[in-house]
């Protein structure tokens, strides 16, 4: 068998043993990126990881191309960092540098991670290894599509909205957004620095749970981080599901949802019931606002957090003569010229809804209305010990089917978006396929600091539906 | 919302942003179709509810302000698109 088609667990268990050495699987993922190279799914190749892992001899790993990696270009798939070069790591690398992990590479997405499909990404679309005519989903995109195409073992993500759970879901993988505060976010590209988590996107759930025990745990260069006390997250996790409360919310089964996803969701809710859960209807009533308050809170922190892109002190600088005689054209035409148009179009509506005279009626309305959000599963949370949901509407849409119409676009993050919004961890786990055989993933949500059991509930999940 | 083109061009300028005429036009009818889509949320009376600026309870986390040399100067001075010596190049600012 080939090393390449084994989860995170086998992998250490060989490499534990000494069967296999951590640059001959290194080299084996390397291998397999080279033969899939038109997935798409890196921005940078690091040929270094064989050597690496000489050195090393750690297990291997993808990285998001918006986390740092000194002395590795981090692009966010964007031309304006094109050319920048990471002077330092992010907290979630020094973490991995102290377990020994070898990098395989930097994974494509959405530019800045803003998108759902990896199309605005500058470096192209990555495809989804089920069907090359379609998007793997995004803003993750690449990591899912790696892991999924036995490119990478595992890899890091991060999601603002959606961006690990939803490629995780049309990639047929498991991706974890944890509790806002438990993963630092030193030396991730800012995008909407309320909303963004890194997490660990896997093959399997107990490899999730072994991926986040690495990259958790409080950081003081992160602002957000919590104090807490580090647990083992694969403990506990083969525990049945009996006697657990598990709430399915009217609100994401609605119409436009795939009648094959909702079956197929509806068929976990009957297992888990089987195995001795108790599964009953909930209500999130504010749900259909997730999307609106989602567009005004992280478009305004974006305007904001990309601010910092002048071409002055780092990437691109526009080298038309007018840039060349004046600063403020300089600052406008770098921008222009860096940015895609997704990211412009984020920049205008956020910057739009800070302005003066529409402040109170949008970013201020929509904070307002994210306090009824997590209200909602406040209140649900004091009887549910989870919730099950669809990731997303939909199996993976076609290449372009979207791309032009925004709005379109920003729908399909439907059921992702809340969990962001409240802070609370979710995760998609695959659930099965569709009759054109696509993954069809189910998310599980929690509370707070809630992710042992999330975990729990995730690996019955994986198991029940693998019989 | 309505929002016209001069609406477009004057957050261009608050965002820095050049735009051409045609990506004016375009995002003039784009955001208007996002922002009628947002004030969905004019059916919600909110008048009571505190506005949420982030999920957790944590407040103003400090650190002693003292000097730590992380990064080395050339390092740092690498990434520039001009520099000189230790110094960002930009365009005039001051003009005489």
């Amino acid at each position: 068998m080939n090393i390449i088609e084994l989860n995170a667990v086998e992998t250490k268990e060989k490499l534990d043993k000494k069967e296999v050495s951590s640059s001959d699987i290194a080299k084996a993922y390397l291998d397999r990126i080279q033969v899939r190279k038109n997935i798409n799914a890196y921005v940078s190749v690091f040929e270094d990881a064989v050597e690496s892992g000489k050195v090393k001899g750690g297990l291997p790993i993808a990285i998001k191309d918006n986390m740092n990696i000194k002395g590795k270009k981090t692009t966010c798939s964007s031309k304006i960092l094109e050319n920048f070069t990471a002077p330092f790591n992010a907290s979630v690398i020094e973490k991995l540098d102290k377990e020994n992990f070898v990098y395989l590479g930097k994974t494509n997405m959405d530019e800045f991670a803003m998108g759902s499909s990896t199309e605005t990404s500058y470096f192209g679309t990555t495809l989804n290894p089920h069907d090359i005519e379609r998007i793997p989903g995004g803003s993750s995109g690449g990591s899912a599509a790696a892991v999924a195409d036995n490119q990478a073992l595992w890899a890091l993500g991060s999601d603002t909205g959606g961006s690990i759970r939803q490629p995780a879901s049309l990639c047929g993988i498991v991706g974890l957004k944890p509790t806002y505060g438990l993963v630092s976010r030193y030396g991730l590209v800012a995008f909407a620095s309320s909303l963004d988590q890194i997490g660990p996107m896997t093959k399997t759930v107990k490899d999730n749970a072994l991926l986040l025990n690495t990259i958790c745990g409080y950081d003081k260069k992160d602002s957000t981080s919590l104090n807490i006390e580090k647990r083992d997250y694969t403990d506990g996790i083969k525990k049945s599901v009996q006697g657990l409360k598990i709430g399915l919310p009217k609100e994401y089964f609605i119409e436009g949802i795939a009648p094959e996803v909702k079956d197929k969701i509806m068929q976990v809710a009957h297992k888990l019931e089987e195995e001795g859960a108790v599964i009953e209807e909930v209500s999130l009533p504010h749900t259909e606002y997730a999307v609106p308050v989602y567009y005004i809170i992280a478009p305004s922190e974006a305007s904001s957090n990309l601010s910092r892109f002048d071409g002055v002190r780092y990437g691109y600088r526009s080298l038309v003569e007018e840039a060349k005689r004046d600063l403020i054209s300089m600052y406008t035409k770098t921008r222009s010229e860096g940015f895609g148009d997704e990211v412009t179009r984020r920049i205008l509506i956020g910057t739009f809804s800070l302005s003066s005279g529409y402040y109170d009626a949008y970013y201020l309305k929509a904070q307002k209305v994210r306090t009824l959000i997590k209200q909602d599963f406040d209140k649900v949370f004091e009887k549910y010990d989870c919730l099950l949901t669809p990731t997303t509407p939909t199996t993976a849409f076609k290449i372009g089917e979207k791309i032009n119409d925004p709005l379109q676009m920003y729908l399909s993050d439907v059921f992702t978006l809340s969990v962001n919004l409240a802070g609370v961890p979710g995760i998609s786990v695959p659930v099965g396929f569709s009759k054109n055989k696509l993954p069809i993933g189910a998310q599980l949500i929690s509370k707070h600091l809630n992710e042992s059991v999330l975990l729990r509930v995730a690996y019955n999940v994986e198991q029940l539906m693998l019989k | 919302m309505k929002i016209t083109e001069k609406d477009v061009q004057y957050i261009a300028d608050l965002s820095r942003l050049s735009l051409s005429k045609e990506e004016i036009h375009t995002y003039a009818g784009q955001l208007e179709q996002i922002l009628e889509f947002i004030d969905k949320l004019n059916e919600l009376n909110v008048d009571n509810v505190e506005p949420m600026s982030s999920v957790l309870n944590i407040k103003n986390v400090k650190r002693t302000d003292s000097i730590q040399k992380k990064y080395e100067t050339k390092e740092i001075l690498d990434n520039s698109p001009k520099k000189e010596n230790d110094f960002f190049i930009v365009p005039q600012v001051i003009k005489g």
